[in-house]
């Protein structure tokens, strides 16, 4: 049984995601989620995943807020009803 | 008090207040430290001065100079007051979606302001600024994403102060922006103290930035990479403005610390911890005052009206 989460499209990706601001999608993990999120809108490969299959350097994913790299990075599990946010790294200061 | 012979000498040891009655968790207590008491009113005092010491130590700084810097306000208007004092002239990369008292302040202090576009927010005024010193060599660009001396204020300043007022801290959680305050706060205390863990928040900028081409004009300071990035933190997480808001008007109403935007991110911060901690000692930093996001109505208005127009506001 996989679970549906709400993934937030930054506004720079939205024209390769058919301009959504969020898409629901199933997944246990956050890299179900982002492989089923590329497998609707391709053009976001290489803007999210490296050819390690990491997330790339200038991208944070987060589940409910918290960066995955601090979980279990694509392996994180998600639940029913998460929200999974991908958000370009942005300078401050 | 000892009277000073300069307002730079009032920079740093700022001090602690204990806001533990806003703590979710009775067994964990919530101190903040107050860096909206240095003299230009945020965090950036320390680094400011530590850039241009460095800077002026090592020759790169002159009577007379030019200084340029990307700054969202705080590096800014610091930088502003000691090249007022000390008679250099500065020019600072500011997005233009950043509050009026932001700029009434750089202008206070003298500096020449230098617009970029909103819709990049700070990665544009970062891109900016490092075309601008290429084109122009002459000017001295201390560039506070990759200055050394930037991370190593928190290290020989913040760190020590911290630990010598709150020996019993567990847990630091503070805004990620540069990543200085944590890098260097955190370097102190894996070596004095190293079970206290590092949090970060930061906002959702990235959300609606619209000015980048990819996610490859994203950024990452180099001081992140050089001073153990990732690796350095113990967890970070996104406080959205609604938390924010809330945050920063329960530091004002109910422990009569007037603090900016950024701030209320990091209490929520530290609430969030609190709640999912056994016990602890956690100190997060409040990094500036509220006089500068008055314009914004984060104090007094409809608290959903201001929800929806800071999301276009650049306030770390």
């Amino acid at each position: 049984m996989s679970n549906t989460v709400n993934v937030r499209i930054p506004t720079v990706l939205r024209p390769m995601a058919g301009g959504n601001s969020s898409v629901e999608l199933a997944g246990e993990t956050v890299g179900d989620v982002v492989s089923a999120l590329v497998g609707v809108y391709p053009g976001l490969q290489e803007n999210l995943v490296d050819d390690n299959g990491s997330v790339r350097k200038f991208v944070n994913v987060y589940v409910n807020d918290e960066d995955i790299r601090f979980l279990d990075k694509l392996d994180t599990t998600v639940a029913d009803g998460d929200e999974v946010a991908i958000l370009p790294a942005v300078a401050g200061g | 008090m000892p009277v000073v012979d300069s307002v730079l000498d009032l920079i740093g040891n700022t001090p602690v207040v204990d806001v533990s009655h806003l703590s979710p968790n009775p067994k964990v207590r919530i101190l903040a430290k107050l860096e909206s008491q240095n003299p230009a009113g945020s965090v950036k005092d320390r680094i400011a001065k530590a850039m241009i010491e460095a800077a002026e130590a090592d020759g790169t700084l002159q009577p007379g100079s030019v200084l340029l810097e990307p700054s969202s306000g705080n590096t800014g208007i610091a930088l502003a007051m000691i090249c007022r004092l000390r008679g250099y002239h500065l020019k600072i990369v500011l997005p233009e979606n950043v509050t009026s008292e932001r700029r009434q302040m750089l202008e206070a202090y003298g500096a020449e302001i230098i617009p970029s576009p909103a819709a990049e927010g700070s990665n544009g005024a970062v891109r900016l600024a490092q075309r601008l010193s290429i084109e122009h060599p002459d000017w001295v660009f201390l560039y506070q994403y990759g200055n050394e001396a930037n991370p190593t204020a928190h290290l020989t300043g913040t760190g020590p102060e911290i630990l010598a007022d709150v020996p019993d801290i567990t847990h630091f959680v503070a805004g990620l922006g540069t990543s200085g305050t944590l890098m260097g706060v955190g370097a102190y205390m894996a070596d004095h103290a190293p079970h206290v863990k590092m949090y970060a928040v930061e906002p959702p900028s990235g959300e609606h930035v619209e000015g980048l081409r990819s996610l490859d004009d994203g950024y990452v300071p180099p001081v992140f990479e050089k001073w153990g990035g990732i690796d350095a933190l113990h967890g970070k997480r996104i406080v959205r403005p609604a938390d924010s808001l809330t945050w920063t008007r329960r530091l004002v109403n109910e422990a009569g610390i007037f603090a900016g935007i950024s701030s209320g991110a990091a209490m929520a911060g530290a609430a969030k911890l609190a709640e999912r901690l056994d016990e602890g000692v956690i100190v997060f930093i409040v990094c500036d005052g509220g006089w500068k996001y008055l314009s914004t109505g984060a104090y007094t208005d409809d608290l959903e009206t201001v929800i929806d127009s800071i999301e276009d506001v650049v306030y770390f």
